[in-house]
């Protein structure tokens, strides 16, 4: 089934995206916990539900964006950016926790603070069979290799659950993780 | 300055080749990859300006990346094996991307897995690590084979005009083992205190 016309197309490509609306808050609210910590190094591996922090991230002069070929760059780039005195963050997909799990033990044995905040697929009314099994599993995954995991399906809930997760990551060293569900990023649309 | 002897294959020998990179470091910073990188780095002289990886097979060049960033006026610079460097070989591209002056990676390519039993990597059939670094967009990407390019490597390394790759041929053979310590978190920490001071344990 294909789509018939352009405006057809962007309704699809919206729905296979699960982008969030534009005037939501909530990722403005992570930008400014991410300055108010002090962090100066973004790993990421894109998704759309990060498309406006990535995009304020890039806006500052004062962070280093680094883009990943894959998600356990990031890990390596948390443990490279505290050894010179940089905190850091990693922004990625759930998908991407599947490719971060051994890499994770890195920050372990060296007890390096390594915050992630994970966007949600396969969550709440997915669309892509593709996602559902990593997406089942990103909990269970990253708490089986000892990452503190807390998670917010409303928006009202955001800033406190990324700012507990960077406290927790920047003041006890080690790694943690916030999941953004997939009810709050707009899965939603797909129940038409 | 070391002498820089080859081995029976007539390739360099690591040892002599990581010693002759990290003399007179001048404060520079060196990442080992796990396994025989790790050891050579610490029999060179083990020092909290070296952190040699016990695991994150893959990671080292963009631990490297990080510590680069962080760190601009330092030197940085990784050395890691064939194997570990093929298992990340997509974070070329994303170093390459960075552009960081003071990061330099240097494999030292045996073309084994060293740690498991000597199984042949892909680079004993060919594969190019020189021409996948250039590709992913490190202009400066160099093979080494003789002691003369090595001493070019290590001016140019000291000189700070990165990013740069190298791949170094060396000698297959096994060195004896000496090991750093294990316990990471120290390792993590005392190089953090060779840069920051005790200030780094209050940030």
């Amino acid at each position: 089934m294909f789509p018939a016309n352009a405006q057809e197309d962007d309704m699809q490509r919206e729905q296979l995206e699960s982008a969030p609306t534009a005037a939501e808050a909530w990722p403005d609210q992570i930008y400014d916990l991410l300055k108010q910590h002090g962090v100066r190094q973004v790993g990421l591996v894109p998704d759309a539900g990060h498309a406006r922090l990535i995009k304020r991230c890039l806006a500052d002069n004062d962070m280093k964006v680094v883009s990943l070929t894959t998600e356990e760059e990031g890990v390596a780039l948390a443990f490279g950016a505290w050894l010179g005195g940089e905190k850091s963050v990693l922004l990625m997909q759930s998908s991407g926790v599947g490719n971060i799990i051994n890499m994770l033990s890195v920050a372990i044995a060296h007890r390096t603070p390594c915050p992630i905040i994970v966007t949600m697929r396969g969550d709440f009314g997915e669309f892509n069979p593709f996602q559902v099994p990593m997406g089942n599993a990103t909990q269970a995954c990253l708490e089986a290799m000892g990452t503190l995991v807390k998670r917010a399906d409303r928006p009202e809930d955001v800033a406190d659950t990324v700012n507990a997760t960077l406290r927790l990551a920047f003041n006890t060293y080690r790694p943690t993780a916030t999941l953004l569900g997939q009810r709050l990023l707009g899965a939603k649309t797909f129940g038409k | 300055m070391t002498e820089i002897a080859v081995g029976p294959t007539g390739k360099l020998m690591r040892r002599d080749v990581v010693k002759a990179l990290l003399e007179n470091r001048d404060g520079m910073l060196a990442i080992g990859g796990l396994g025989a990188p790790a050891w050579d780095i610490t029999a060179a002289g083990d020092s909290p300006l070296n952190l040699p990886l016990w695991g994150g097979m893959g990671g080292a060049a963009v631990m490297g990346l990080g510590l680069a960033l962080a760190q601009p006026e330092r030197k940085v610079c990784v050395i890691t094996g064939d194997g570990e460097m093929l298992m990340g070989v997509g974070s070329l591209a994303t170093v390459a991307v960075q552009r960081p002056r003071n990061l330099s990676i240097v494999v030292l390519d045996n073309e084994h897995y060293g740690e498991t039993g000597m199984q042949e990597t892909h680079t004993k059939h060919g594969v190019d690590l020189v021409m996948m670094a250039k590709g992913a967009g490190i202009a400066d990407s160099r093979l080494v084979r003789t002691a003369e390019e090595l001493l070019k490597l290590r001016a140019d390394i000291h000189a700070g005009n990165g990013p740069l790759f190298a791949q170094v041929k060396i000698d297959e053979g096994t060195q004896p083992l000496v090991l750093p310590p294990r316990e990471a978190s120290i390792l993590q920490a005392r190089m953090r205190e060779a840069i920051m001071g005790p200030e780094a344990h209050l940030q």
